[in-house]
């Protein structure tokens, strides 16, 4: 029995390792993401550019290539030699953010024309516009597909154990592999997997909830 | 003496191949209240919303105080306003919008102390005190805390006016702030028009359709028809003895449907 406990110490291990791989990945992904949404609809025709090129380019490669890129290609142009958490971390990142970003973009655009309107009545500068009235407003929309996207990326941070990265997956292979058994891994991992999204999903509710309070009056 | 606030020259407004405001002249004395009536379609919000600069303009000149408008010196000629004219010159400007247009985010005392704090960078302590007379003033001191969702149509209306007031403008304009509201709220809020209009010398524009309001409370109608002044005049010469076949039409349909004139 002490050899399942141990097994399981491996497989909580590698646990850890993915939600640091989630938190630090969604928190990356979602800086990215309100730039380059705030950059789509810039009224600046350089910065719509980047962040289109950024975008399309980060959501119609795989993140499989953009990790390989990130790990094995960066290191041999000399900028920057990534360890495997920071490749890994940068891959998600700018992968969902890709996303997000879209989403930023939407929800920007959703907040209707006679919210600009009254900025621009009461005389507010466009930053000032976006940071008291626009964006206020367009969190709220964002917030139920950003729970989705950082579910995706939790999913997703799987891949990094292609670059010897030793995650949860990565981890219930190692057990596999040594116990021959096959079921106790992959149930505790499914397990694990699951308790990690509710608990995503159980936030982004939460903070849903306080974020159209003011909207609708009190709730 | 008495230079025009605004005046407004040849101007030309069209939206992709249809033509709504077509060589309009008019000047605006300081502090004078001028009421802009008209059949619907006549461009009468569009006016107002060009000079809140909320529109471009397709041709024309117009000069607010003095500077024109949408157009700036730059190197001694005289080139398209860039945003920064604009944000100079909106100073002048208020504008209270038929629906409102209120922050739903934000409460009653912060939709109208925002923008003092943040344009001309006011503390909260004065602009909280400023909000208070003005929502004083417009009978809703009880709702400060209160979220826009939280109020009637008229209370909605009535702080969008204290939010534009807030800022002090020397031209107030207002683009029938009460057809959006059901009709035993329009009282409420032409209440605090007719105190405004009687207690400041601010400049107002007013697109109503309220005949016997435009009456009380302007020095002078605008009569519109298809982007053109029809027919200008004190509101005496307008509602009782209009010199034009079309404000005569115009106001037989407007009698027609009920209003006194
Ligand atoms: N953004 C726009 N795009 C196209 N047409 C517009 C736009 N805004 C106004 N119009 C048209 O301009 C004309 C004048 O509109 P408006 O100024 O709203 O008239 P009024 O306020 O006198 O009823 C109308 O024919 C209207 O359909
Ligand atoms: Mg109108």
């Amino acid at each position: 029995m002490g050899d399942w406990a141990g097994y399981l110490t491996l497989i909580l291990q590698g646990a850890w390792v993915t939600v640091k791989l989630t938190v630090m990945g969604c928190a990356l992904a979602l800086v990215v993401a309100l730039i380059a949404g705030l950059g789509r609809v810039s009224h600046v025709a350089v910065l719509r550019w980047i962040s289109t090129c950024y975008i399309e380019f980060f959501r119609g490669t795989s993140i499989f290539v953009q990790l390989f890129w990130i790990y094995f290609v960066l290191p041999m142009t000399g900028l920057w030699s990534p360890t495997p958490m920071q490749a890994g971390v940068m891959a998600l990142g700018l992968n969902v953010g890709a996303y997000g970003a879209e989403v930023v973009r939407g929800a920007i655009l959703a907040v209707p024309k006679d919210q600009y309107e009254a900025c621009t009545a009461v005389n507010l500068t466009r930053y000032q516009k976006m940071r008291h009235i626009i964006l206020p407003q367009a969190l709220p929309l964002m917030l139920p597909t950003f729970g989705n996207n950082a579910i995706e990326l939790l999913k997703a941070t799987a891949v990094v154990s292609l670059i010897s990265l030793s995650d949860m997956t990565f981890q219930a292979q190692i057990v596999r592999s040594q116990t021959g058994n096959t079921i106790f891994p992959f149930v505790t991992i499914l397990i694990l997997y699951f308790i990690m999204s509710l608990l995503i999903s159980t936030g982004m509710r939460y903070l849903e909830r306080r974020a159209t309070r003011g909207l609708d009056g009190v709730r | 003496m008495t230079e025009p606030i605004i005046r407004v020259q040849d101007l030309r407004k069209s939206f992709g191949t249809l033509t709504v405001i077509d060589g309009l002249n008019f000047e605006v004395k300081k502090g004078e209240k001028l009421a802009l009536i008209g059949p619907s379609g006549s461009g009468k919000t569009t006016i107002l919303r060009i000079l809140m600069t909320l529109e471009t303009i397709s041709g024309g000149r117009i000069e607010v105080a003095g500077e024109p408008l949408y157009h700036m010196q730059k190197n001694g000629a005289e080139v398209p306003a860039n945003e920064a004219h604009l944000h100079k010159m909106r100073r002048h400007i208020g504008m209270v919008f038929q629906h409102f247009n209120l922050f739903p985010h934000k409460t009653v005392l912060q939709n109208i102390t925002l923008a003092p704090m943040l344009t001309k960078g006011e503390s909260r302590a004065n602009a909280d005190k400023r909000a208070g007379e003005l929502l004083e003033m417009v009978g809703l001191s009880d709702k400060a805390g209160h979220m826009p969702s939280q109020l009637s149509g008229g209370q909605k209306q009535r702080v969008a006016i204290a939010r534009a007031l807030a800022l002090n403008p020397e031209i107030m304009l207002f683009d029938e702030v009460t057809s959006a509201l059901d009709p035993e709220l329009v009282e409420e809020v032409l209440i605090v028009m007719k105190r405004l209009a009687s207690e400041t010398d601010m400049t107002m524009l007013l697109v109503t359709h309220e005949m016997s309001f435009a009456s009380d409370f302007a020095d002078r109608v605008l009569f519109f028809d298809k982007g053109k002044i029809v027919e200008s005049g004190p509101p005496e010469q307008i509602f009782k003895n209009p010199q034009e076949e079309r404000t005569r039409t115009f106001l037989r349909k407007i009698i027609a449907a009920g209003q006194h004139v």
